[in-house]
């Protein structure tokens, strides 16, 4: 029989939900089936914590006296420049931002070792971070310089605004060529010399909601160690690729653009990254319930690492020349075994997105959850669906001339 | 037979002295230098693992003590900073020696002093850049 949203969160308020973590409900599922399960089982938790390049945060900074209008002038936040086209005092800092002095690739690979990631991180320990900006001048905001100290406590708003999250499925990168690469996924070793992949696998909110049944616009999530909401379908969205019978995506399909305070986040949640040669990131903890309305999502909350499938690309020639080809599929269980075959050679393998992390996260949205702090939102309109001919499109270039 | 990894600091008025060939020579002790720091007027900074017996390599340091070389093993010169470690695990695929692992069934990141070379390839290839080799002698595992 199926369960409503509603009817969950009347057993969460009186603390009587089952709440299971999508790794523990493998085992149910095996051991009762999926219908005994949909009817025990109230909500799956799962969870994600890697890198997360389309990550940012804005803050309304509060008036100066006299007034200055950052809308059109400059600011940096601990010297990593923050864009400021707003109106008056809102900024927002993207976590890939460099400072202007840093010096990037000019001696490759470069470090990366601070960026907008970073300054967020510290913003949300509660440090306190430098503004400096500069203005033209108007004359109801006369002010053209400012530097001051700014503190997470102290600013009006703080968001964390994410227009691209918890990618459902993504590449296996391997390098081909015979030179050592610094890439997005890590720095990979000639020769097939080793393989890097970005996915909780089983754990992954949306290898979980393959088909996008429960998560939507307004979903109510676990982000940065506190709570957030779905705000859109992410960009490069991309639903209509092939899928296993299991409804998985055998490639990068599915993202969410995510929204949630960041004055109640936690920094160990939120940590600034460095990808040696690439750049500075976000590594973003986000974790997201399942209702188990019916026997079907009882299923697709059971998926295992054995059922997921990676396609395994060249990030020697085939990424950055953008050439469809793969080298074939793994599936989670042998990534996570440490070693898999490509082009008959064994490769190791390792993670950029923390297994142990995920499932700590989805233990704690399950604990927010038996405790009845938290509870199930309804969505309030779907992400794009596998059917809706809804595609991610490359750029279309055309001559200026 | 024991396997030992260990820094030595040498002061600058020994810079010139054939120490590793006396501890070959007169200890009977294998050498093999991982790095070396050789600037004139500076301390010097050498890396070495070696083999030997025990005895030998007893004496050898009592050798290295009395000439005024400062001794430390390698791995209090390398610093896992747990508490700002992710748990990726990309370190896993990138450490030579295998120092650094991802633990099979708990896929928590462990790192094992013992087997570091302190090649430092960790160093600039940790995402949260949790990985410090400090040959100053200070002694730290942050947790």
């Amino acid at each position: 029989m199926a369960k409503t949203i509603a009817e969950i969160n009347e057993k969460v308020k009186k603390g009587e939900a089952v709440v299971v973590t999508a790794e523990e409900m493998i085992d149910i599922v095996e051991e009762k089936g999926a219908k005994k399960a949909a009817q025990e089982v109230d909500v799956v938790t799962t969870g994600t914590f890697g890198p997360m390049c389309s990550s940012g945060m804005y803050i309304n900074i509060g008036h100066a006296k006299p007034r200055i209008k950052l809308g059109g002038g400059e600011c940096h936040l601990n010297e990593v420049p923050a864009y400021c086209g707003f109106a008056a005092v809102d900024i927002y800092l993207g976590c890939t931002h460099l400072p202007d002095d840093d010096p990037r690739n000019k001696v490759h690979p470069g470090e990366f070792r601070y960026g907008g990631g970073h300054v967020i991180e510290e913003f949300v320990a509660g440090k306190d971070i430098k503004l400096t900006a500069s203005a033209y001048g108007t004359d109801c905001y006369p002010r053209r310089k400012l530097e001051t100290w700014i503190n997470i406590n102290d600013v009006n708003e703080a968001v964390l605004f994410n227009p691209r999250n918890a990618y459902q499925n993504y590449n296996v990168a391997v390098n081909l060529s015979d030179k050592i690469i610094y890439t997005y996924m890590g720095v990979l070793k000639p020769k097939l010399g080793s393989a890097n992949y970005c996915s909780a696998g089983q754990l992954s909110p949306l290898l979980n909601d393959p088909l996008y049944r429960t998560m939507g616009l307004g979903t109510r999530i676990f982000l940065g160690g506190g709570v957030g909401y779905v705000a859109w379908h992410g960009t490069q969205h991309n639903p209509g690729v092939k899928r296993k019978e299991n409804g998985t995506p055998c490639v990068p399909a599915g993202t969410l653009a995510i929204i949630g305070d960041l004055k109640q986040m936690k920094p160990e949640w939120l940590v600034g990254t460095s990808f040696n040669g690439y750049g500075a990131t976000l590594t973003v903890g986000i974790g997201i319930p399942i209702p188990i309305l019916d026997e079907e999502i009882a299923r697709q909350t059971a998926v295992k690492d054995e059922d997921i499938f990676a396609p395994v690309v060249d990030y020697s020639e085939a990424y950055p020349q953008v050439i469809p080809e793969t080298l074939g599929e793994v599936s989670y269980a042998q990534l996570k075994s440490g070693k898999i075959t490509v082009q008959g050679k064994e490769i190791p393998t390792a993670p950029l997105s923390s297994y142990s992390k995920a499932k700590e996260i989805a233990n704690i949205l399950k604990e927010w959850i038996q405790k009845g702090e938290y509870s199930m939102a309804e969505k309030v309109a779907s992400l794009p669906g596998a059917d809706t001919g809804y595609t991610f499109r490359p750029l279309k270039e055309r001559s200026i001339e | 037979m024991i396997t030992k990894r260990i820094v030595l600091h040498f002061p600058v008025e020994m810079i010139e002295k054939p120490i590793t060939c006396s501890l070959a020579k007169e200890y009977n002790l294998d050498f093999t230098i991982l790095r070396a720091f050789i600037t004139l007027w500076e301390e010097g900074l050498m890396v070495l693992e070696l083999r030997g017996e025990e005895k030998d390599y007893e004496e050898g340091m009592e050798y290295l003590t009395k000439t005024g070389v400062r001794v430390q093993p390698l791995s209090d010169s390398i610093i896992y900073n747990k508490s700002r470690c992710t748990q990726c695990g990309a370190c896993a695929n990138l450490c030579p020696t295998g120092a650094l692992s991802l633990e099979p069934s708990t896929k928590v990141v462990s790192f094992n002093p013992d087997k570091c070379i302190a090649c430092e390839f960790c160093i600039k290839t940790c995402p949260p850049r949790a990985m410090e080799v400090n040959f100053d002698g200070r002694y730290k595992i942050l947790s």
